[in-house]
């Protein structure tokens, strides 16, 4: 029969129902309802397996603190394991599936670990899977991980939407229970700009769960009628569903706000959002979470903590037994017999540990006074308890009550120290609450309502004057006052029975025993010998009760034993939710350059190099291997003119009187006297004394100039040059800009290229050899108009030229260069041939200016100057930066020309067995030239510099090559520069 | 953290880049001398590890590129002090 254990009443749509699946079966509930009242209200009493001895396992909780009803909900790439049924809200097809076992739920067969328990305590397998060593992390890590564990992972991307957000405000308060209500009405009567966030989907805390009355209605009326009061003002935000997992410095806190019915309807639409919010002041009203007892077999489906058995019978109209028993160590307990009666579902026994006169009448009920639940019996579901004082009584669930521990999470993510409460027993917030964070309420162990209300008045009030705003004479809601009074029990001795702590991680009071007996004294370390108090739910039921048994171990008080720090998140948050959209392709914003549509025309191959994305090589039709194009693309631009795209070079703009004196200061050669109209190379070190990066920078007027910088470093040469003129000297008349992003610039190489850029120059531009030498420097206009800049400098060798003109320009240009090159036979060319040549002609790039070389191991000590003050000059000179067995920069080419020759590969000395000691050096640049017909390559080895001519092995031991080569010059072609200046 | 910036207001910081000690600040002048080499060391690596306040610059590279000294409490992150580097600089003698 559908829903057997469904009441009426609650706070359920009865009228609506709503159809699941529970691993494979079809059920029903109604709208309003969790998956775990669902559940309940369909009988379904074990609904998991333990994390070590796969023990079943029922619903304990009514909300996020649920350690055993953690599912996999949905299927396929939709999967999400460890998902609190508690906490979920039901809706039509959802798929619900119990995790950690094989075979089915109802037969275990990992439940063998159950039986062998004797031997698996805490620190079993830190002890026993010692030897051999290596076979931990092959064999005993894989299978003990594999025995144990949670759900499993789908996989598959996620194909959900996650979103971020940011919101403002001047107080947030978190919680929207009776506290949080109280005193959001107070706060938002002034004005102030109010945010009120609840985990549940249903705001309003424990009054949907209680039977009490506040201002003469029911609390869940009055809860419902306080939150579509606040809804309709303008200064107030309503976030339900939104958790605020953690507090960070100056006021921002870390809110996940659950929309998955939404994105059901409309994929689009994220499943979360983790929003930002900014407050100026926070009001912490997070109420209490019950604690069970430790006492023998107290694990059993149908034991669960007595204010689930009254939410689930209030909130929810399902009746979690049909002869219920209550244990309980306080008065708060017996309000879920009471509450049970009021819904005439049978209560059998209660019984209370304190030896005091019973604290309600309970009909019908056994009520035993300073008695203990010692042991229990069902293996899938409780049948009976076993007392203290001898009696088995029959039941079918167990309302258990511990006490309350205060919600303080979010108050410790500071490194407040919670303080022990003798009155509440448990831990209560210290006075260093997170900066501008006040606490109201149960949170704060106010723990009678009517005075937890006025609280939440009050600091309401109070805080909101803080920030001069008046709130309006409001008077706090009024409720009866209930007394909470409660006295500790951690448990009783269980004897051979274990007694439950932590649930989820599956440890009981004898592991805490063991540990407390090898010496884990700490509460920290007792947290990792024995895992107490870790995984999803972080212990929120377990960690007190935990503490509590470790006190009395070691007979410390509860102050001295402490707890642990309590950390972001306050509950789980996922990882696609910090991600939000930056994944895959939107992961970093992606640049294309301004000729990419032409070269995507081209069937251009590309490579990311940072964020751009840069034409690798333009294949021609039948081209079937890259070098095919390269050796093409680096032949025809060597024999005529080749086109490349250079944009992504940084680009700075730089204007003022003092600007030739930073230079001076930046680079390690003269900058003072570079004349208008001219282009200089320069070399950029760091203070202490490596290259930094390298570039030209041209003088286009007086105060103008523009510097390039490498790809790679543009925004690092950049952020460095700020600091030199902010921080070093900050009277320079010195004014810089980037502007890589507003300029297209295309390198014109070859012989052909002064023929091919007269043809785009307007006529009244003279860009002849005497007119505009190499290493000139120019503004010019081209196509009829458009301005331009000209340089006249070169990567490849050859006679070149970079052309820059507006980004918008770009595209257009590109096609005016490669129409006009038509009869030159022009070539686009990508960032391999740019490598190949730069090979060729031996300058140092990123593979050579790895942080480690200075100028003179690049064989450009004499560029620097003695004659000035210079950033990286002084640590630059230091004695063992010169010295002359460094690894230098040197060319190096196979004595066999058919060698294959690779990057990476280390250079030993003829007869040298490979070994550390006998290293000469690397290879760090290399590939096949075709204007030469061999491979070289560019790399470092020990007084390379003085080498030259003696022959070493270039020995790769992962690829299994070893050749022998010859010591040259990095400078492979055209040494003394020639073709650069015709 | 929230960067109260001298010119814009509180920006967050993620808008801004980290370098390390003001003191960075303090680039000896004294490159002539042989016994500067010292001096640049000092500067370049000897730091102190503060537990307290400290001195730091940031940068705010997603802003308007200033270099600001702020001063924050290394155990709180309190944030005492937001100044612009370049009148840091001025005031210990850099300027002109």
């Amino acid at each position: 029969m559908s829903q057997i254990n469904r009441i009426k009443g609650g706070l359920v749509n009865q009228k609506k129902s709503i159809s699941f699946t529970f691993n494979g079966q079809i059920l029903t509930g109604y709208e309003g309802d969790t998956l775990a009242s669902a559940l309940l209200a369909n009988n379904k009493k074990l609904v998991g397996r333990s994390f070590k001895y796969h023990r079943p396992r029922g619903i304990v909780t009514a909300g996020s603190e649920e350690p055993n009803a953690i599912m996999e909900i949905g299927n396929g790439p939709y999967k999400e394991p460890n998902t609190r049924a508690t906490i979920t809200e039901l809706y039509n097809g959802l798929e619900a599936n119990s995790q950690n076992h094989r075979g089915p739920l109802g037969f275990d067969l990992m439940a063998i670990t159950d039986f062998l328990s004797p031997l698996l305590g805490a620190g079993f397998y830190y002890k026993t899977f010692m030897w051999p060593k290596a076979f931990w992390e092959k064999f005993y890590e894989p299978a003990i991980r594999n025995a144990a564990g949670l759900g499993t992972l789908s996989t598959e991307p996620d194909p959900d939407t996650y979103d971020k957000g940011f919101r403002y405000c001047d107080i947030l308060i978190i919680g929207a229970g009776a506290t949080g209500l109280s005193a959001a009405i107070t706060v938002a009567s002034s004005g102030a700009k109010v945010i009120l966030a609840d985990e549940d989907f249903l705001m309003g805390g424990r009054l949907n769960i209680e039977s009490i009355k506040i201002n003469g209605v029911s609390g869940s009326k009055w809860a419902k009628d306080t939150v579509a009061a606040l809804s309709a003002m303008e200064n107030v935000t309503l976030m339900s569903d939104t958790t605020i997992f953690g507090v960070y410095d100056h006021g921002i806190y870390g809110a996940i706000e659950n929309r998955s019915s939404e994105a059901r309807e409309d994929k689009d639409k994220p499943r979360q959002v983790n929003w930002r919010i900014y407050a100026k002041r926070s009001i912490l009203c997070a109420g209490a979470i019950e604690r069970s007892i430790a006492f023998g077999n107290n694990d059993r489906p149908g034991i669960m903590l007595a204010s689930a058995v009254r939410s689930y019978a209030n909130r929810f109209a399902v009746a979690t037994g049909d002869k219920v028993s209550v244990y309980t160590n306080n008065d708060d307990g017996w309000n879920t017999a009471r509450d049970l009666g009021l819904k005439n579902v049978r209560v059998v026994a209660v019984i209370d540990s304190r030896s005091i006169s019973p604290v309600l009448r309970v009909p019908g009920a056994e009520i035993f006074m300073g008695v203990d639940v010692v042991d229990t019996s069902g293996r899938r579901a409780i049948k009976s308890i076993k007392l203290s004082n001898g009696k088995t009584i029959d039941t079918d669930c167990l309302a258990v009550s511990g006490g309350w521990n205060p919600n303080l999470h979010l108050t410790c993510h500071h490194r407040g120290i919670p303080k022990w409460n003798e009155e509440i027993a448990s831990f209560i917030p210290d006075e260093s609450n997170p900066p501008g964070m006040s606490v109201a309420g149960r949170a704060k162990g106010t723990m009678v309502l009517s005075d937890a209300i006025i609280e939440g008045h009050n600091v309401g009030s109070s805080v909101a004057l803080d920030l001069s705003y008046n709130v309006k004479k409001i008077n706090p809601a009024e409720t009866p006052s209930v007394s909470y009074s409660v006295t500790a029990n951690w448990g009783v001795p269980s004897g051979k029975n274990r007694a439950w702590v932590d649930l989820q991680n599956d440890v009981t009071a004898k592991d805490i025993k063991l540990a407390n007996q090898e010496g884990f004294k700490s509460v920290e370390h007792v947290k990792r010998y024995t895992t107490l108090g870790m995984a999803t739910d972080q212990g929120k039921t377990a960690n007190v009760l935990g503490i509590g048994i470790m006190a009395d171990n070691m007979g410390q008080t509860m102050e001295e034993t402490g707890t642990t720090i309590f950390r972001p998140p306050y509950s789980p948050v996922a990882i696609g939710a910090f991600a939000g959209r930056r994944r895959g392709m939107e992961f970093y914003p992606t640049r294309y350059t301004p000729s990419h549509k032409w070269s995507v025309e081209q069937d251009a191959i590309f490579v990311e190099v940072g964020m751009w994305y840069r034409s690798q090589w333009f294949p021609l039709p039948g081209e079937t291997h890259w070098r095919e194009s390269v050796d093409r693309e680096v032949k025809q631009t060597r024999a005529s003119v080749g086109i490349c795209d250079v944009t992504t070079l940084g680009k700075i703009d730089i204007k003022g009187a003092d600007v030739s004196e930073f230079l001076n200061k930046v680079y390690v050669n003269a900058f003072a006297k570079v004349p208008v109209g001219k282009t200089r190379y320069g070399l950029m070190l760091r203070e202490d004394g490596m290259v930094m990066d390298d570039g030209t920078t041209a003088r286009l007027s007086e105060n103008h100039f523009v510097m390039t910088t490498t790809t790679a470093n543009a925004v690092n040469v950049y952020r460095h040059l700020q600091f030199c003129h902010q921080c070093l000297w900050p009277d320079l008349d010195v004014h810089m800009i980037s502007v890589t992003e507003q300029f297209a610039q295309y390198a014109v190489a070859g012989p052909n290229s002064r023929k091919l850029l007269q043809k785009v120059i307007d006529s009244d531009c003279d860009i002849s050899n005497e007119v505009f030498p190499y290493m000139g420097a120019g503004e010019i206009t081209i196509c009829g108009g458009i301005p331009a800049r000209l340089f006249r400098i070169s990567f490849s060798g050859e006679l070149a030229y970079e052309i820059a003109v507006q980004t918008r320009y770009g595209d257009s240009l590109m096609r005016a260069l490669m129409e006009a090159g038509k009869e030159f036979n022009v070539v686009p060319y990508g960032t391999e041939a740019l490598g190949v040549m730069r090979i060729e002609k031996g300058h140092a790039a990123g593979p050579e200016l790895n942080g480690q070389t200075s100028a003179y191991d690049l064989g450009m000590g004499g560029m620097i100057s003695g004659k000035k003050d210079f950033i990286g000059y002084k640590l630059g000179m230091r004695e063992d930066l010169l010295r002359d067995d460094r690894m230098q920069m040197v060319g190096f080419k196979p004595v066999n020309a058919q060698d294959l020759l690779q990057a990476g590969s280390h250079l030993l000395n003829l007869r040298d067995k490979p070994s550390t000691e006998s290293d000469q050096g690397w290879i760090s640049s290399c590939i096949y030239s075709p204007i030469l017909g061999h491979y070289i390559g560019i790399g470092f080895i020990k007084s390379g510099h003085s080498r030259k001519g003696e022959f070493v092995r270039a020995v790769d031991l992962v690829r299994g090559n070893d050749i022998e080569v010859e010591i040259c010059s990095p400078h492979f072609l055209d040494p003394e520069g020639e073709r650069l200046r015709v | 953290m929230i960067i109260n910036h001298p010119l814009l207001g509180p920006r967050d910081s993620e808008e801004f880049v980290y370098l390390g000690s003001a003191d960075l600040i303090k680039r000896p002048n004294n490159w002539e001398e042989d016994a500067s080499a010292e001096d640049f060391y000092q500067y370049q690596y000897i730091r102190e590890n503060i537990a307290g306040d400290h001195r730091e610059l940031w940068y705010h590279e997603q802003g308007d590129q200033s270099w600001l000294v702020v001063t924050r409490n290394t155990l709180s992150h309190e944030i005492l002090n937001v100044e612009l580097a370049q009148d840091v600089s001025r005031e210990i003698g850099r300027g002109k």
